[in-house]
């Protein structure tokens, strides 16, 4: 075998992506939040309903939230109906999205393993698998001995403390690069003339009655036909200042890589029950995350103790990580619901529209999330796939409880 | 990791402690008159601040016993609430 540079076929950094202009003081659409959620949304009301007179307005630096922070696994094998309607919906996107932006995205579709260590959780799982193949998206269950065959240096063996017993298996699923996501729908909504605001921090809402009307921010009031709020963990902030009420709490995600290393890990490996997921990045890291620590936070860390009880599954599931040097660990705010689904809809002000709620796994759904929200913003009315995602789920009881399939402990 | 204040045991590592969320969330005192509004913020709505946060933990290595600190959810800083010891929770 030849040896080959990790690495070797990223593309080049690139210099120049979109323009950084001021804000204007109105545009037809103003969204709050510069990430993939809030770019891809962005994308979809330019490209499916034909608004360009927009602006996508970021705190920080584009991306440079939860999106550069996740561990960038796409898959879309949730149990339930609704759920499995906007990944699969999402994931087909994937599959087109590095052609239609024209750029590079490292869209891998190695698959991803579910591991079950359990009686109960093999069962739980077969039923996942049925659920999933009833809503036309690709999975099988898979016994110790072919887990072992796609993933050769997951250890199966008995005599550790939770076994596998077999696994859940997604082809279709995979990794993709989260920058690179983001830069290609940054630079193909700069080419449509649409404004990318960063440094722009939103510290209000302009209102007339129950109608926002703008939004007041660090570099001035921008007044708006529509505002919509794409800001993952900091939602409850935002709403907090229209004395708006949301059923999320925000908590520390936290996720770590590897030094780089030879190719040694072919797909994604998720547990529940040990808590640990682990994929190989394209350069070489081996990519970790677990479940998110329990306290409310927005202070992008997280303890120690987490990362040391991730790092203990990880080291039994894959003994050969022992000898892996863990290069860096961070930590993202994520807002989780009481039934670890989102929230994506209509709000009681007019004008102003919410996406949030996506917990742990929001990176997977970005396109999904981007296709619908637009529809959303551009007909005032949910699109049939996140109609369920509404907030009066909350009041209704029609829960859609994912904490099986959201693969995560929130 | 954060050093938690128990009223009892004194200061100790987080990871002896189980967390609780807010505190001071009543059931409701009549409940036969709740509507499904009232029912679903009971539920499922809590506070969220980035900021102070009154919050209940339980010294579950320890005395096994529940209390209230006040903390900063951005900094994490944490103090006693006055009342630590005294408050509880219906459930």
């Amino acid at each position: 075998m030849t040896p080959r540079t990790p690495g070797a076929d990223l593309p080049d950094h690139p210099d120049w992506l979109w323009r950084n202009p001021d804000p204007k003081p109105s545009y037809d659409v103003v969204i709050v939040g510069g990430g993939g959620h809030g770019l891809a949304t962005a994308y979809y009301l330019a490209k499916n309903h034909g608004i360009t007179n927009m602006a996508v307005v970021e705190r920080g630096w584009l991306a440079g939230g939860n999106m550069a922070r996740n561990t960038t696994i796409i898959r879309s094998n949730y149990l339930w109906d609704e759920s499995a309607g906007l990944y699969e919906h999402a994931l087909k996107l994937w599959e087109g999205l590095e052609d239609e932006l024209d750029y590079p995205l490292l869209f891998s579709q190695r698959g991803v393993l579910n591991l079950a260590h359990s009686l109960q959780e093999v069962r739980d799982s077969v039923r996942r698998v049925n659920a999933n193949r009833l809503n036309g998206i690709d999975a099988e269950f898979l016994d110790p001995a072919q887990v072992k065959e796609i993933c050769p240096i997951l250890n199966v063996s008995d005599d550790i403390r939770y076994p596998v017993l077999g696994a859940t298996w997604q082809p279709r699923a995979g990794i993709a690069k989260h920058d690179y996501v983001a830069w290609g729908f940054a630079r193909a909504l700069d080419r449509m003339g649409v404004d990318l605001v960063q440094n722009c921090e939103v510290t209000g809402f302009e209102r007339v009655g129950d109608r926002i009307v703008g939004v007041e921010t660090t570099r001035g009031d921008i007044r708006a036909g529509k505002v919509a709020l794409a800001a993952a963990g900091h939602t409850s902030v935002l709403a907090d200042s229209l004395g708006l009420r949301l059923p999320i709490q925000s908590h520390p995600l936290q996720a770590l890589v590897s030094e780089l290393l030879e190719p040694v890990h072919p797909t994604v490996v998720m547990s529940n029950a040990v808590h640990v997921y682990v994929s190989q990045a394209h350069k070489g890291e081996l990519v970790l995350g677990a479940g998110i620590d329990a306290y409310n936070s927005y202070s992008q860390r997280g303890a120690f103790h987490t990362i040391e009880r991730q790092m203990a599954a990880a080291v039994e599931l894959f003994p050969m990580f022992a000898r892996a040097h863990v290069l860096r660990t961070w930590g993202g705010v994520v807002d989780v619901t009481p039934d670890a689904s989102a929230i994506m809809g209509l709000t009681p002000f007019e004008g102003l529209y919410v996406n949030c709620g996506w917990g742990t796994g929001g990176f997977k759904a970005t396109p999904g999330v981007g296709w619908c929200f637009a529809h959303t913003i551009a007909h005032d009315e949910p699109h049939p796939l996140n109609a369920p995602f509404s907030l009066d789920r909350f009041t209704t009881g029609a829960l859609i409880d994912e904490h099986g399939a959201a693969g995560v402990a929130h | 990791m954060m050093l938690i204040p128990c009223p009892w045991c004194g200061p100790r590592d987080e990871s002896e402690f189980h967390y609780g969320g807010q505190a001071d969330v009543r059931y409701p005192e009549n409940p036969g008159t709740v509507s499904d509004e009232e029912w679903g913020r009971f539920l499922f709505y809590r506070d969220n601040p980035k900021g102070v946060f009154a919050e209940r933990w339980v010294h579950a290595a320890g005395c096994r016993r529940w209390f209230n600190v006040e903390r900063d959810t951005l900094t994490n800083e944490i103090r006693p609430a006055h009342d630590a010891t005294t408050r509880t929770v219906t459930r």
